[in-house]
């Protein structure tokens, strides 16, 4: 397998052919969760097969735009996984600057999550009325879109506002005051609905606006019907995409840049990288802010797709799930972030779920083995319920046996070349 | 000939104990100079204040003119000094190259919208780093281990490393702590050599902490002695060489015992 991969030609057949018979399973054996994790698993070998970047790149859209989407017009339930497995890559690919490419460990991450998903929140519902003179609230759902850059603005703000106190810090001390700082921002949530009522406090706001469609009249215009139940989903796994795409070209272009090796200098030595001429609080701060950004986009989109949100989406375990996703795919590597959140989301939502509704359906069924009914299994005794120990269980046997992650980061080999060297 | 560095009164303290006391120095441009001494003299002290790692309590340090003191690390690379570690502290997880790079950041102009956006402009100073990053590697002779991770080479290729990072950042005055601490005489030969050459073509001065008293005498235009946080002599190696309190200071004092005539 491996040695047909390194040829392009046999890369190329194979992973079509692997893409399209999966996905052609999934259509096939809608409910089927194997079906739909080979399919997953058949984008990997395309990321592994060894061929030109823009046919990879091609394929990867065809798969990615085409095909995904039309498998879940069978099964809405793969495009909700689709969607959230796309919201945490963009907040792994995030938490990747801070802590695998800067070195700073952040327990607090998803509070730059939640003040994106707050910003929307409060501007896009009815509840911005309650501090604002005027009707003005819900915003237009247009609005949306500018709101994901604002979402950006916000984040980034906050990263410095935490980014500024910790400066001094690294280390465990470092990670105790981001976890603080993550706390502070869930507890105002909770709070911050007296004496003025911002946030709505643990009852959480409802209803956020969606972003429009504005493609309706052209839906319209070429005999489509369009279900909001239907388009929505599809909608948002597209904002989802592009998200995840322009995240994925941001992030690689930090990374291969003075910017993102002045990073990695202070990951590996900040007093060595700071008698080299790298100005550590500016750096420091920026990888804060960057990493902290591409939360808060997606928090815009996660409260549009949620429509409701409260404080409790946003607890420490959040954080930890995050940065588990980072560790799980290998520390300052892309791929590995992308792998990590996937697998981790595909983990919790479809294997767990799953084994959960299988266990059940044998009870319901009442199977026995070796004539033990399984009806008498303890009802607490449910896959779904050990989502955090299965992980624990994964992380402890990564760190034992591939310390360095699924897809650990590969140090870029370049050839010099004499007077204009061209980076690639 | 022009005074590049120079430090009036330098007093370091660290707690009870004197690490620098009110120490002079002067260095004239296009030297090689030396500052030797007994472990725990203070020497890699005096390049810390130097380089804006420690503030001494009392004293100044000029460069070209400018007050060093108060700046930090990164500002005073971009004045123009730089320096290598007593213990080598390359970035070890990333490439040869790369460590090169990262010594240059102080001299790129670019910004985070020129990354983001990629222009023209980026591709122009990009290019230009990665070439001049290939020039430094084969200045120093590690051209062909580019692409070798920094904690994978060598160790004499490590202490040459991290000179050329230190060249990266186009200093006037190169400081190296022990630059050929644990390397073998023919390495330490070589790596003297570089430094002329490099004394020579970038009309760099260069400031030494060195234990190995061949190279010192052999590369020295003048050597500093420091002992107890003291400067106790100054002057042309031969000189110093037979000062009898740098003797005094290495070996200990003479003991008489009585009615001998010495020993």
């Amino acid at each position: 397998m491996k040695r047909l991969l390194a040829q392009p030609v046999s890369a190329f057949i194979i992973s079509v052919g692997l893409i399209l018979v999966t996905a052609y399973a999934v259509s096939h054996f809608p409910r089927s969760i194997v079906a739909f994790m080979l399919f997953q698993a058949s984008i990997l070998v395309l990321y592994f097969a060894r061929m030109p970047g823009w046919v990879k790149g091609a394929l990867a859209a065809a798969t990615l735009g085409v095909l995904m989407p039309l498998l879940g017009s069978i099964n809405g339930y793969y495009l909700e996984i689709a969607i959230q497995v796309g919201i945490f890559v963009a907040l792994a690919l995030g938490l990747n600057i801070v802590v695998g490419l800067a070195g700073l460990l952040d327990l607090g991450y998803v509070a730059f999550f939640a003040v994106g998903a707050y910003t929307w929140a409060v501007f896009g519902s009815p509840q911005a009325n309650l501090f604002l003179p005027g009707e003005h609230f819900p915003l237009a759902q247009g609005w949306f879109f500018l709101f994901l850059l604002v979402g950006v603005g916000m984040a980034a703000g906050a990263g410095i506002l935490l980014g500024l106190p910790v400066l001094r810090l690294h280390g465990d001390y470092l990670a105790i005051v981001t976890l603080g700082f993550g706390e502070v921002i869930r507890v105002l949530a909770n709070n911050l609905d007296k004496p003025i009522n911002f946030t709505n406090g643990p009852k959480g706001i409802t209803p956020i606006s969606r972003p429009p469609i504005f493609f309706d009249p052209v839906l319209r215009a070429i005999g489509i019907n369009p279900d909001p139940n239907v388009i929505y989903p599809l909608y948002l796994y597209f904002i989802v995409l592009a998200i995840v795409g322009v995240t994925v070209l941001v992030n690689r272009r930090l990374e291969d840049s003075h910017i993102g090796r002045a990073w990695e200098a202070i990951r590996e030595d900040q007093t060595a990288a700071q008698a080299m001429g790298v100005p550590l609080v500016r750096s420091k701060l920026l990888a804060f802010a960057c990493g902290a950004s591409f939360a808060g986009t997606v928090g815009v989109l996660f409260s549009a797709k949620q429509v409701f949100i409260n404080p409790e989406s946003f607890t420490f375990m959040e954080s930890i799930g995050v940065l588990a996703m980072v560790i799980l795919g290998g520390m300052g590597s892309i791929p590995g972030a992308v792998l990590g959140a996937t697998v981790v989301t595909v983990l919790n939502l479809q294997v767990l779920k799953g084994l959960s509704l299988w266990l059940n359906e044998l009870r319901n069924a009442g199977t026995t083995i070796f004539g033990w009914s399984l009806q008498n299994l303890p009802t607490q005794l449910e896959p779904a319920k050990y989502e955090r120990m299965v992980f624990g269980l994964i992380l402890v046997l990564m760190m034992i046996f591939r310390p360095q992650g699924i897809l650990p980061a590969r140090r870029r080999h370049r050839e010099l070349t004499d007077g204009a060297g061209e980076p690639h | 000939m022009a005074v590049l560095l120079e430090a009036r009164g330098i007093s370091k303290r660290f707690g009870g104990l004197t690490a620098l006391d009110n120490v002079d120095f002067t260095l004239d441009e296009g030297r090689i100079a030396s500052i030797i001494g007994p472990n725990g003299a203070g020497k890699t002290t005096f390049f810390n204040v130097f380089t804006g790692i420690y503030v001494p309590e009392e004293g100044t340090v000029t460069f070209r003119g400018t007050p060093v003191l108060g700046k930090r690390p990164d500002q005073i690379t971009a004045l123009g000094i730089c320096r290598t570690f007593q213990n080598i502290r390359l970035f070890s997880n990333m490439t040869a190259v790369e460590n090169v790079l990262v010594g240059m950041h102080s001299r790129i102009p670019l910004g985070l919208w020129d990354v983001l956006g990629r222009g023209p402009r980026w591709a122009r100073e990009e290019g230009a780093l990665w070439a001049r990053a290939g020039e430094l590697l084969s200045l120093i002779g590690l051209r062909a281990k580019a692409n070798e991770i920094a904690r994978n080479l060598p160790y004499g290729d490590q202490r040459r490393l991290e000179i050329g990072r230190a060249l990266a950042s186009r200093p006037a005055l190169l400081l190296l702590d022990e630059p050929t601490a644990g390397m073998t005489q023919g390495e330490a030969r070589g790596l003297m050599d570089l430094l002329r050459r490099l004394v020579r073509e970038l009309s760099l001065t260069v400031l030494l902490i060195e234990h190995n008293m061949r190279v010192v005498m052999e590369v020295s235009d003048r050597v500093t002695v420091l002992d107890y946080g003291q400067k106790i002599a100054e002057g042309q190696a031969a000189e110093v060489q037979r000062n009898p309190r740098v003797v005094e200071a290495y070996l200990g004092r003479k003991r008489y015992a009585a009615g001998s005539a010495g020993g």
